[in-house]
């Protein structure tokens, strides 16, 4: 039967991250945005609620089972108020929910643990690679084997948090297949270069990664021998940004609703002429949708249903939605949409980079 | 718990309206086209005979249905997949007894839809537009005027949907709006259901459409049109107090996702159709591919996957509303406004990409893109869905946003 009714226990999680969303994270979006650095509170705060320990079974350490559809619910109100902190908290996932799905018996007993304390562990993945044709399934950072080792090679972009990451999933090309490879921080061959300078998510750090004929494990190939489902995560990281998407869509969208309904003009609010308040109808229909298709998605993932052509299409949906709403925000704002003292632009901002940072996060 | 998932009672309903599409309706979708004003009489039988007892919103109150309005939506949009012009032309309460349902008493609901339980096939329509007023409801100048035991109704109806089936047809109901004091505005409007076979009420065109054309569309003159005082629809018993305005919108909050499904089963038929025809040429839909890399059709197609599925989801959520017993006038006039709009692309696209055959009256392409624009203009244009949502979201009066 259909519902479409979070349970209460996804209600009170969502309460919680709407309340971290607005006290930690929008509070200090701005200022971390101009700084290009996250705020340590992300983490430290961020961290309390508990997210990802209780995505984790007792016997790795956490204190529940994983569900796609509770991180999108809560990830929506976390990237409601700011999307690189959302970004930031979650990067640990980006490691510990592939190992948690994906991994062998021994690489969850090996990796999870550290991600069930009361600190903040950094995690990255690396899947971007810097070209234009670039292709998740065609990647051309290779994995080759030798003896009981891999041997990985090649450019990676926007690799989260690379600088600090205790683990690094890098993707890779295995005869013809993308596959995952665990690399422990200090594993000799990876090289972090330069901080990437983006258009928006500005306060989340992201580097550009060489891989030097990186040695690794054999038995650090994520799955292990038989490796797995990369189509999986890609989905699942699809709905993640989705996720995101919708709570960076919210703010613009809440934003330009109030600004509408306070700004004069010819003796009325500019929310009062039909050209403003059609806008917000389609913005909120649109939005709506959006997450309807999110939901639907994330739903079919923790079924352990193919959720392949509908995560894609929430993903075409959404991206399109979010460049949508932020924009229309920041045209019902006038020339203060353009000023930096407005946070409108930094939505716009983040939003344009939905469709384009596969990768970046995973829930 | 959130849940997509699709409850066996409305698998196997959808299962059969799918089948009946195929066999029973679209394959003489095109000959009702070209022949507007004939009526599929075979199909209608069929319906009344057979189909209905398998598909329970066709049967109100026949089957106990755990999610009724859900199981419409699914019965709509895959009837509507065949063709809708046959889907607007089955034989049902419809909306006519959606507002007997909404606002009548229980002698009324038993008097006048008792028949849709009978042997005897039965049509049900609804007189609301005229000619100076659709959208601005609350204008109309049918007059009800108390006479004795009974109402006496004068004035002119347009665009009423099977108001030849209702009332010719079959011995049927027509609910017509009028107003027993138009200084009242809003607050003087009242329901009265009219039986097929009272003097005074006469269809005196047929319409002629771009689409639909399978269902009848007419003008209704309602000449010293007699009812009796019991006709009014009212739950409150007490004609002067009759809230029927209030009522009758609330008929709409369920009408619009049911016109929105029409059009997402429109808007399957044309994607279903260019799949089916890029498959049989080679091409292939990649469903892994970012956009930068895929061909020009393959983005259209995509694109227009999901712009369908957005607004089946909007439609699933304000169907799964009503079933909740919770408003949704919001999420009402979303699905119909985001239903209006991509079938209408989608349905203007499919034409555009198969060339001359798109064109072309052999194929139904043509068909469904003439079809595909009445739902973003009956039960509310899409402006008038795109002004109810903003008001609502603005929290704002029909004074402060006109």
């Amino acid at each position: 039967m259909y519902s479409f009714e979070p349970t209460d226990e996804q209600k009170l999680i969502v309460d919680e991250a709407k309340k971290l969303a607005s006290r930690e994270f929008r509070s200090r979006m701005r200022d971390s945005d101009e700084a290009a650095e996250p705020a340590p509170e992300w983490m430290e705060e961020g961290w309390k609620l508990g997210l990802l320990p209780a995505s984790i079974p007792e016997e790795y350490g956490g204190f529940g089972d994983h569900s796609t559809l509770t991180w999108v619910l809560a990830a929506e109100e976390l990237a409601w108020g700011d999307l690189s902190a959302t970004l930031v908290l979650a990067a640990p996932n980006l490691v510990a929910i592939p190992v948690l799905l994906c991994g062998t018996e021994e690489q969850k007993k090996e990796i999870l643990p550290a991600f069930c304390t009361d600190s903040y562990t950094p995690a990255s993945a690396a899947l971007l690679e810097p070209r234009f044709n670039y292709d998740p399934n065609r990647l051309e950072t290779t994995a080759v084997k030798k003896g009981e080792e891999y041997v990985l090679s090649g450019g990676k972009c926007n690799v989260p948090l690379a600088a600090d990451a205790e683990w690094i999933l890098v993707y890779a090309d295995l005869q013809g297949k993308s596959q995952g490879f665990l690399v422990a921080k200090n594993t000799p061959g990876v090289v972090v270069k330069e901080r990437e300078k983006n258009m928006g998510m500005l306060a989340f750090p992201m580097y550009s990664v060489q891989l030097e004929e990186c040695k690794i494990p054999a038995s650090h190939r994520l799955g292990g021998e038989n490796g797995f489902d990369f189509q999986l995560l890609l989905n699942s990281s699809r709905v993640g940004l989705c996720a995101m998407a919708l709570g960076v869509a919210r703010a613009a969208y809440e934003y330009a609703l109030d600004y509408a309904k306070q700004r004069q003009a010819f003796g009325e609010a500019i929310a009062q002429r039909q050209s403003i308040a059609f806008m917000l109808a389609e913005m909120r229909t649109d939005l709506d949708a959006a997450r309807m298709m999110v939901w639907k998605a994330a739903w079919q993932l923790d079924q352990g249903e193919d959720a392949t052509r509908e995560s894609y299409l929430a993903t075409n949906f959404t991206n399109d939605m979010a460049v949508m709403v932020a924009d229309r925000a920041l045209q019902i704002l006038g020339g203060y949409g353009f000023i930096r003292e407005f946070p409108v632009e930094l939505w716009l901002r983040n939003a344009r980079g939905f469709a384009v940072m596969e990768g970046i996060t995973i829930l | 718990m959130i849940s997509f998932e699709i409850s066996e009672e409305i698998r196997k309903q959808k299962e059969y309206a799918e089948k009946v599409s195929r066999e029973q309706i679209r394959p003489f979708a095109r000959y009702y086209d070209e022949n507007e004003h004939e009526v599929p009489w075979d199909f209608a039988k069929f319906i009344w005979d057979e189909a209905r007892y398998h598909i329970g919103c066709l049967l109100p109150g026949s089957m106990d249905l755990e999610e009724p309005f859900m199981s419409q939506m699914h019965s709509v949009e895959a009837l509507s997949w065949g063709d809708q012009g046959f889907y607007l032309c089955i034989p049902w309460p419809a909306l006519g007894g959606t507002a007997v349902l909404a606002t009548g008493t229980e002698e009324q609901k038993d008097r006048f839809l008792k028949r849709f339980h009978g042997k005897e096939i039965t049509w049900a329509s609804m007189a609301l537009t005229e000619a100076h007023c659709g959208s601005d409801s609350a204008a109309i100048r049918t007059r009800a005027v108390r006479d004795g035991d009974s109402w006496v109704l004068n004035g002119e109806k347009l665009f009423v949907s099977t108001a030849k089936a209702s009332m010719i047809d079959s011995k049927g109901i027509m609910i017509v709006w009028a107003t027993i004091d138009p200084s009242l505005g809003r607050k003087g409007m009242r329901l009265f259901v009219v039986e097929s076979g009272t003097p005074g009420l006469k269809i005196t065109r047929l319409e002629n459409k771009l689409g639909m054309r399978a269902s009848d569309t007419a003008v209704v003159v309602l000449e010293d049109c007699r009812v009796p005082l019991e006709n009014m629809l009212s739950n409150t018993g007490d004609p002067q107090k009759a809230k029927s305005f209030k009522g009758a919108m609330a008929t709409f909050d369920s009408a619009r996702p049911t016109a929105a499904a029409s059009g997402a089963g429109i808007a399957r038929a044309t994607l279903d159709f260019l799949k089916e025809q890029l498959a049989q040429n080679g091409i292939v839909i990649r469903y892994d591919k970012h956009r930068n890399q895929m061909s020009a059709i393959e983005r259209d197609i995509v694109d227009m996957e999901a712009q369908l599925e957005a607004a089946w989801l909007l439609i699933l959520k304000a169907a799964w509303l009503i079933d909740q017993k919770k408003p949704n006038t919001v999420e009402s006039s979303m699905s119909k406004l985001k239903a209006g709009e991509i079938v209408t692309k989608i349905t203007q696209k499919g034409v555009e990409l198969m060339g001359n055959l798109g064109y072309s009256r052999k194929l139904l392409l043509e068909k469904w893109m003439r079809d595909g624009k009445v739902i973003d203009l009956f039960e509310g244009t899409g402006q008038i869905n795109r002004l109810i949502v903003a008001r609502r979201i603005l929290g704002y009066k029909s004074s402060d946003l006109k």
